[in-house]
């Protein structure tokens, strides 16, 4: 049994202990925003965060998670700068096939939180985990100093 | 299924067309070339009139406005979108042509998706750059005949000549007067209005496009996508739906000789194994044979499957070796092959030459996954004499057929529903991943069973491209200007796919940048190698341009050092001046199925998008040291494409793209901001295989396994700046494909602009550092 706090509601799951959140949240919670890609932390598809910070959670057994705070997709919007980069994102016309961008999102809006002037090399840093087999690398690069521009106009 | 509403064609029999007047079901015949004509392997019966492009493939083209559209009495105008997405934008760039031509307001547009059914819509395979290229017209048609019948409704509720009253921004304006109805008004009335005939249909010039060619239409599901909202075939669910994932042999062709499952039935939420049989005869769509686990999540399917004990039996396939295989392949590409394009004699002007006038090169290609980032995914539900299938498809029709001939049921029993695609690339053609659930699923009647590939099962078990060695040899003339050009192409074919033991490529393959190629040289041979294929072969991103023009596009960068001159003059002299050619002349009797005369070669295209690339990357300007311009061009799926590279390459070799320039004259452009999407997108993958991306064998197993050993682009490696140019565009141009012409050119760019940095020639992709 593992007690989630997930976008600000209390879940609780009676699953192994070793079960990755990844398919806690797609399988036993129906929450599909967060993708399969790899299974190996090698796509960044399934990045959520657990108190704040990014992690994969193919690879985040559910017991890590218990207790924590965690955030996806579905609830980034509740946030200022998960807002301004899902605005960034669809006036830079970023996706194509659009699989892997909840995952870019997510690191994203951890990247901004953290660093919200990233330089070109903080966001090589903070991006390279997420694959885009689409090639849209160079909107997202794009989008993230659109949003980064607009918070720090104080968009909300 | 709630979850999916979003995407799923409307209940037709419910909703009715244009308010009400739908037409009965409709009986489903695949042709009988089905699946395999769409890459042209089909023979055409000889006595039946040659049909090209749209006519040519199953189904053909619809353009009935009853089928396409329907406008609710709020006025809400729903556009089937018949062709499945994959991140090209065709779910929004074709309801957005038949929107542009019926004056609907985009903002009250809805688009669903088709089902399964080529018959209704037109064809639906997603493949080939077909899908503008295809239905444009079509589209243009159903917008432009329901707004006919729209003026036809309100000229006869006002009694006015029909002339009198114009379909404006959904509503229809009676000129004189100023009255106005809005679409939601008409659309009972224009529901009863006879389709007008296609030679009555006043189709929209130009000039009065308000959506088409002018980027001011967002795709429909990206404010979705931004919140995770969007539903994929990974994302279906449903009550009582389990899950599926299976063991496959190792190596192709091969097959179990003993399981051993009580471990895997032992681990908690296992439910059941399942044999998958093996294949029998040409690899073809079939299942590759194995073992499914069934379990109540994904997580426990996976955990059972590692408990499954196999004794495999590999089979014929299993010294398939790409170390032993290259030099196999450099072997046939040294030997005179079947000859598919001959003028003059290319081998007595060889044999005459002297060996200083001799110039050869040999380039090779190695096998290529696909990795979307989504993998194979399809969920399917047998209930008595009908199945139902939810999947991530480019050919809903391929997978009706393999379905209903796993299950023994008509197609018309089997409904496919098309959902989102995480990519595809040509891999999502193939349906063997829904036979697999179709097999789960009929051993657990009436639960649907949801069939998950991981991603070592993409890596292990796809259909890759080809791996290749293209030898070129020249006899160079005092002008540096090759007299001759031998082309000997040795890869194992897609044919092999549906033909066991096929060898040689097919005219669809040698016609990708091999046989028709347009420079001024009087003495011309292209040969194909006859080499076995030991793996799928299947069909990727451009398929053979990527192989063929990164040979020739290399190889004239090589004649043109050679001759001392600069590489864009060379290119744009050996191609000659703008001319069209008619494809025929240079053997190309396939010409992707296009009519020769509606789309000849255009030479004068071909030199405008090489101008623009140069013009775009400020081609001969001077460069820092280790920096390096290089150029390639390729003609492909009818669009011309010029790219531009410039690297900089460390001491250490390390190769850095500082920009690229992508160039293309695709005909007519509907979206631009699509196509701009697209060019990037493929420059992006262009660089991916070119640097850094390889699948190899050994023991016949594919050594790589994840996205640690197959290795694709990055942030941190993607260059900074992309930069296209969309060049002519004009409507009298037919239209060509936009999702593969942009990767052909960008691994030869690369290469030549390696060269340029460094003096070091690569013929070998994928580059990974500068020895």
């Amino acid at each position: 049994m593992a007690r989630l706090q997930l976008n600000g509601q209390i879940k609780e799951v009676d699953v192994p202990g070793d079960t990755p959140l990844l398919w806690v949240l797609r399988d036993e919670l129906g929450m599909t925003g967060t993708k399969f890609g790899c299974g190996m932390a090698l796509c960044g598809a399934c990045t959520v965060h657990m108190d704040g910070s990014p992690i994969r959670a193919c690879i985040t057994a559910v017991s890590a998670a218990d207790g924590h705070a965690i955030t996806t997709i579905e609830g980034v919007e509740a946030d200022r700068v998960g807002r301004a980069v899902q605005k960034a994102w669809v006036e830079n016309n970023v996706a194509q096939c659009g699989y892997c961008q909840a995952g870019q999102i997510m690191s994203a809006v951890s990247l901004l939180k953290a660093t919200p002037a990233p330089s070109e090399r903080q966001i090589d840093e903070a991006m390279s985990g997420n694959i885009c087999r689409c090639g849209t690398y160079p909107r997202i690069r794009a989008a993230i100093k659109q949003a980064a521009g607009a918070l720090a106009k104080g968009g909300k | 299924m709630r979850d999916n509403d979003s995407i799923q064609a409307p209940d037709l029999s419910r909703r009715g067309f244009l308010q009400g007047t739908l037409l009965g079901t409709l009986s489903l015949a695949v042709g009988a070339n089905g699946v395999i004509g769409v890459i042209g392997l089909a023979h055409a019966d000889d006595d039946a009139p040659k049909k090209y492009g749209a006519d040519s493939m199953p189904g053909g083209t619809v353009s009935d406005p009853l089928v396409f559209v329907s406008i609710g009495a709020d006025g809400t105008v729903t556009i089937v979108a018949h062709r499945a997405e994959m991140g090209t934008g065709v779910r929004t760039s074709l309801p957005m042509v038949v929107a542009d031509e019926m004056e609907a307001n985009w903002d009250r547009v809805k688009v669903v998706q088709a089902e399964a059914n080529e018959t209704r819509y037109g064809n639906q395979n997603v493949d080939g750059s077909r899908s503008v290229r295809h239905f444009l017209m079509p589209m243009r048609r159903v917008g432009a005949a329901a707004r006919q019948m729209l003026e036809a409704a309100a000229a006869a509720r006002w009694a006015v000549p029909v002339g009198e009253v114009r379909a404006q921004r959904h509503e229809v304006v009676h000129l004189p007067t100023g009255r106005r109805l809005p679409y939601g008004e008409l659309a009972a009335d224009a529901a009863k209005q006879p389709v007008p005939a296609e030679g009555t249909l006043k189709l929209k010039t130009p000039d009065q496009f308000r959506y088409i060619g002018k980027d001011r239409v967002r795709m429909v599901d990206l404010e979705a996508i931004g919140k995770g909202q969007a539903t994929y075939g990974m994302d279906v669910r449903m009550p009582n739906m389990v899950y599926a994932v299976v063991a496959r042999p190792p190596v192709v062709g091969g097959k179990a000789r003993a399981v051993r499952a009580e471990k895997a039935l032992a681990v908690p939420g296992v439910l059941k194994v399942v044999e998958i049989p093996p294949f029998s005869g040409a690899p073809a769509f079939q299942p590759l044979g194995g073992v499914a686990v069934v379990a109540r999540n994904t997580w426990a399917a996976m955990q059972g499957r590692a408990a499954l004990e196999i004794d495999w039996d590999d089979g014929p396939n299993a010294g398939y070796d790409s170390a032993a295989y290259r030099r196999t392949l450099e072997a046939a590409a040294r030997q005179p092959g079947k000859v598919v394009r001959n003028e003059g004699d290319a081998p007595a002007a060889w044999n005459n030459s002297a060996e200083a006038e001799r110039y050869a090169a040999e380039y090779y290609v190695p096998h290529l996954a696909h990795a979307s980032m989504e993998p194979p995914v399809a969920t399917v539900r047998v209930s008595g004499k009908s199945a139902e299938v939810w999947t991530s498809i480019q050919n809903p029709v391929a997978a009706q057929t393999a379905v209903a001939k796993r299950l023994k049921l008509e197609p018309k029993d089997v409904r496919v529903n098309v959902l989102l695609l995480g990519g595809g690339f040509g891999r999502k053609s193939k349906p063997d991943f829904v036979d697999e659930a179709a097999i789960v699923a009929q051993a657990m009647p009436g639960t649907p069973v949801k069939l998950v590939w991981t991603r070592e099962d993409d890596i292990h078990h796809d259909y890759l491209h080809t791996v290749s060695v293209e030898r070129i040899e020249a006899v160079v003339g005092k002008d540096g200007r090759p007299q001759t050009w031998l082309h000997r192409s040795a890869a194992p074919t897609i044919g092999s796919l549906f033909t066991q033991g096929a060898k040689g490529q097919q005219l669809f393959e040698s016609g990708m940048s091999a046989i028709n190629m347009p420079y001024r040289i009087p003495n011309v041979r292209v040969e194909t190698a006859e080499v076995e294929a030991h793996a799928r072969i299947g069909w990727f991103r451009s398929v053979a341009n990527i192989p063929h023009a990164f040979a020739a596009q290399c190889f004239i960068a090589e004649l043109a050092h050679r001759a001392g001159k600069d590489h864009k003059q060379f290119a744009l002299d050996l191609i000659g001046p703008a001319r069209k050619i008619d494809p025929r002349t240079m053997a190309d009797t396939w010409n992707y199925t296009e009519s020769p005369e509606r789309y000849p070669y255009d030479t004068g295209r071909l030199r405008d998008v090489i101008e623009a690339a140069a013009r775009g990357a400020r081609w001969g300007r001077k460069l820092p040291r280790g920096h390096g311009l290089g150029l390639a061009f390729c003609y492909s799926f009818m669009s011309y494409t010029a790219t531009v590279v410039e690297v900089a390459v460390n001491d250490k070799g390390e190769v850095q793209v500082v920009a690229v320039d992508m160039a293309m004259d695709c005909g007519p452009q509907i979206n631009p901001e699509r196509i701009r999407a697209q060019m990037e997108g493929g420059a992006i993958m262009g660089l991916s295989l070119a640097l850094t991306s390889e699948i190899s064998f050994e023991k016949g197993r594919v050594k790589q396994s994840n996205f640690h050993d197959y290795e694709v682009l990055r942030h941190h490696a993607s260059p900074r700046a992309i930069r296209t140019h969309l060049v002519n565009g004009s409507h009298d141009t037919p239209p060509g494909g936009v999702g593969e012409p942009p990767v052909p050119p960008v691994a030869p760019a690369l290469c030549n602009a390696i060269f340029a940095a460094t003096g070091k020639r690569i013929r070998s992709l994928p580059v990974r550092t500068v020895a």
